[in-house]
């Protein structure tokens, strides 16, 4: 601690005379005493009150900083307050001009809100609610904005950022590969794992296959890979556009004459609608290849039997039910991601807090529209 | 450790300077560019050492690795008489409160208000009362000249001038003995810079302070510097009191004190007569 550095430690020696309370200061009255230097303050004033005439003699005083000086000068106000006639004597040159420097001033103390905790819980709910329907309203505009600037770059092709393109489908997509190829192995292996020791029961195994292919292809892979986007690349955008707005380069791109959504935000969220798709594709593929695996080697169901019960089981439409969800969870996910970091304000606190956003939404929003998906494709019997 | 602090508020000083930066042969650099080369610099006790140099000619590389946040390629750092490099962990944290820094860009905690960012370093290396951090931050609100209602706001609602006083208002948390600026007074108005120039020498007179200052202010040199070091090429081409730096004769530094800036303040501008422009005479 602090303390055990000082050599010099702050003193007050304190005498009475008649109605004079007289203090000698001696020590280091600097910042690294901590609270030994207030402690001594508070004994010249709790000492001090009483007095007619107090003195305090800051001739001793070997060290001075504006901690010390304040404290001198704090104690000597207190004691003036108390009715006692106050003096300090025999400041050297300098620490006198210290003690001038840090005079004592009032502070406002700062204001403090008070609140009835009930009431403030309800206030904040009711926050939370306006804030929703801000956010969705903010949301619709925004969506407006995009389509706009995006209808924009279709009348004007040539200001579209081809190579921007390319180079996020690069990031989203093709770098995503391995972790969502992994991790939909191994889903479609416990997909199949549970299905077949649960099917078994009924003696209906074989009919695991089924679940694996439809469960997989209509929701699971689709589903499983947009999550993974929203939390790999959705915060990436966030994060991105917000510590851009944060050090205005955002600004700079508007003063310049160019729309940061046609700049910024079009290459990025188009890109995942692209890439989107694509590793759906490349999920679907290897959740099937995970639930084959396991089949066999849990239920000796061959691969070409695999394959053969999978033909059976499934059509092109149930596919294609997965594929099409793609693009619209990757548009969600991307303007999502996009609005969030464009909200951002200046403190890196505000930037967690916005990729924080941007992941919950995300993930949320394309559930919803799963189940939007689920519902219609039920009602149009696909 | 003992004999520094009883220099510290001794006159004395003045008889035998006390060196509390010495850099010896130093040399920073990135990848295959040498920005710092074989430099020697001191740093006296109780002096304002203004640094000068052109843009990215290698000053703020230099405070960096003073202040250890830069690798060094060769040489040797000594503060305070002690080499950096062989300073247990302890005691470095201890070097470390000795200092204070004000960085080119401020470097306020973006997600504080600006009394946290002052209070900050008593709060983690002191052991005060709230009262007295409150009013102490307050203080040196008022002492680099904020208005007291910009305390609670966060870095990122203040004007440019606003951050580098807040900034200093954090260096000068601790009260520290030595005190590095990048720039102070760059970004702030012409008054607001003289002011912050008187500050830095009240400040260096009352509590001793040491200051390496980088600075382009001409005002800033010519009012509180007691020394001026040059630095071009990664080399320190002159170190000395102003009046040497002056009399130099190499050629960036003739251009820097006797531009037409340099000249304006050194009063030598009123004894040229043809001030209006004329076209360039026709060669045929
Ligand atoms: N992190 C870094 N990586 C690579 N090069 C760097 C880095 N930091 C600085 N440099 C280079 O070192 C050189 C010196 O930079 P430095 O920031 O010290 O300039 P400066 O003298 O402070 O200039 P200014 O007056 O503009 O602040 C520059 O050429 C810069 O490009
Ligand atoms: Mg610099």
């Amino acid at each position: 601690m602090a303390t055990d550095q000082i050599e010099n430690s702050p003193k007050v020696s304190y005498q009475r005379r008649g109605d004079t309370a007289q203090f000698a200061l001696s020590g280091d009255w600097t910042l690294i005493a901590s609270s030994l230097v207030e402690d001594q303050a508070a004994v010249i004033v709790s000492e001090g009150r009483g007095a007619a005439r107090a003195v305090i003699d800051v001739h001793d005083v070997a060290r001075l900083d504006t901690a010390g000086a304040w404290l001198i000068n704090r104690s000597r106000d207190e004691l003036a307050h108390a009715g006692v006639d106050v003096a300090v004597e025999g400041a050297r040159p300098e620490h006198n001009l210290l003690l001038e420097e840090a005079h004592f001033r009032r502070f406002a103390p700062p204001a403090r809100r008070k609140g009835n905790a009930l009431v403030d819980m309800f206030a904040e709910l009711g926050r939370l609610v306006v804030t929703g329907f801000r956010d969705l309203h903010a949301g619709m505009g925004f969506l407006g904005e995009f389509v706009a600037d995006v209808g924009r770059i279709f009348v004007r092709p040539w200001r579209f950022r081809g190579v921007s393109l390319v180079f996020h489908i690069e990031r989203f997509g093709f770098h995503g590969v391995p972790i969502i190829a992994l991790i939909n192995v191994l889903v479609g292996g416990i997909v199949a794992q549970q299905g077949i020791f649960q099917l078994r029961r009924f003696g209906a195994s074989s009919y695991a296959v089924d679940l694996i292919g439809i469960l997989i292809l209509r929701e699971l892979g689709v589903l499983l890979t947009s999550i993974m986007l929203a939390g790999r690349s959705g915060s990436a955008i966030t994060a991105e556009l917000g510590s851009m707005k944060m050090r205005e380069e955002i600004d700079a791109l508007r003063v310049m004459g160019l729309s940061p959504i046609e700049v910024l935000v079009a290459p990025r969220v188009l890109a995942l609608m692209v890439a989107l798709p694509l590793l759906t594709v490349i999920a679907d593929m290897m959740a099937l290849f995970g639930g084959l695996l396991v089949s066999w080697v849990y239920e000796g169901i061959s691969p070409a039997a695999f394959l053969g019960l999978l033909q059976r089981a499934i059509g092109r439409n149930t596919f294609y039910v997965g594929l099409i969800k793609a693009p619209f969870m990757a548009f969600v996910i991307g303007l999502i991601g996009a609005m969030e970091g464009l909200a951002t304000e200046g403190s890196a606190e505000s930037l967690g807090r916005h990729v924080t956003a941007s992941v919950v939404k995300s993930i949320f929003m394309v559930i919803v529209l799963d189940g939007f998906f689920a519902i219609f494709f039920a009602a149009i019997d696909y | 450790m003992n004999e520094l602090r009883t220099t510290t508020n001794g006159a004395g000083a003045k008889h035998a300077p006390e060196t509390v930066i010495r850099v010896r042969g130093l040399v920073v650099g990135f990848g295959d560019q040498v920005v710092v080369d074989d430099v020697d610099l001191d740093v006296y006790r109780g002096e304002v050492l203004g640094f000068v140099g052109g843009s990215g000619q290698g000053k703020t590389v230099l405070m960096r690795t003073i202040l250890g946040l830069l690798d060094k390629r060769a040489g040797s750092i000594e503060l305070f008489g002690k080499n950096r490099d062989s300073l247990p962990e302890e005691e470095r944290h201890w070097l470390e409160q000795r200092w204070g820094v004000l960085f080119q860009n401020g470097a306020l905690f973006s997600s504080q208000t600006v009394k946290q960012n002052i209070q900050m370093p008593m709060r983690e290396n002191r052991d005060v009362s709230h009262r007295f951090m409150d009013e102490l931050a307050m203080l040196k609100l008022e002492l680099v000249g904020l208005p007291a209602d910009a305390a609670d706001k966060l870095p990122s609602e203040l004007s440019g001038g606003m951050v580098k006083r807040a900034a200093l208002a954090r260096a000068l948390s601790l009260d520290p003995e030595l005190l590095f600026l990048d720039e102070p007074t760059s970004g702030l108005d012409p008054i607001g810079a003289a002011e912050f120039d008187e500050l830095i020498a009240t400040l260096q007179k009352t509590l001793g302070l040491t200051v390496f200052m980088v600075t382009h202010d001409l005002d800033s040199l010519y009012s509180i510097c007691d020394r001026v070091a040059a630095i071009a090429d990664g080399k320190v081409i002159a170190a000395g009191a102003m009046e040497t730096m002056l009399a130099s004769d190499h050629p960036w530094l003739h251009a820097y004190f006797h531009g037409v800036r340099g000249r304006r303040l050194t009063g030598a501008l009123s004894q040229r007569k043809d001030e209006t422009w004329k076209p360039a005479p026709v060669t045929r």
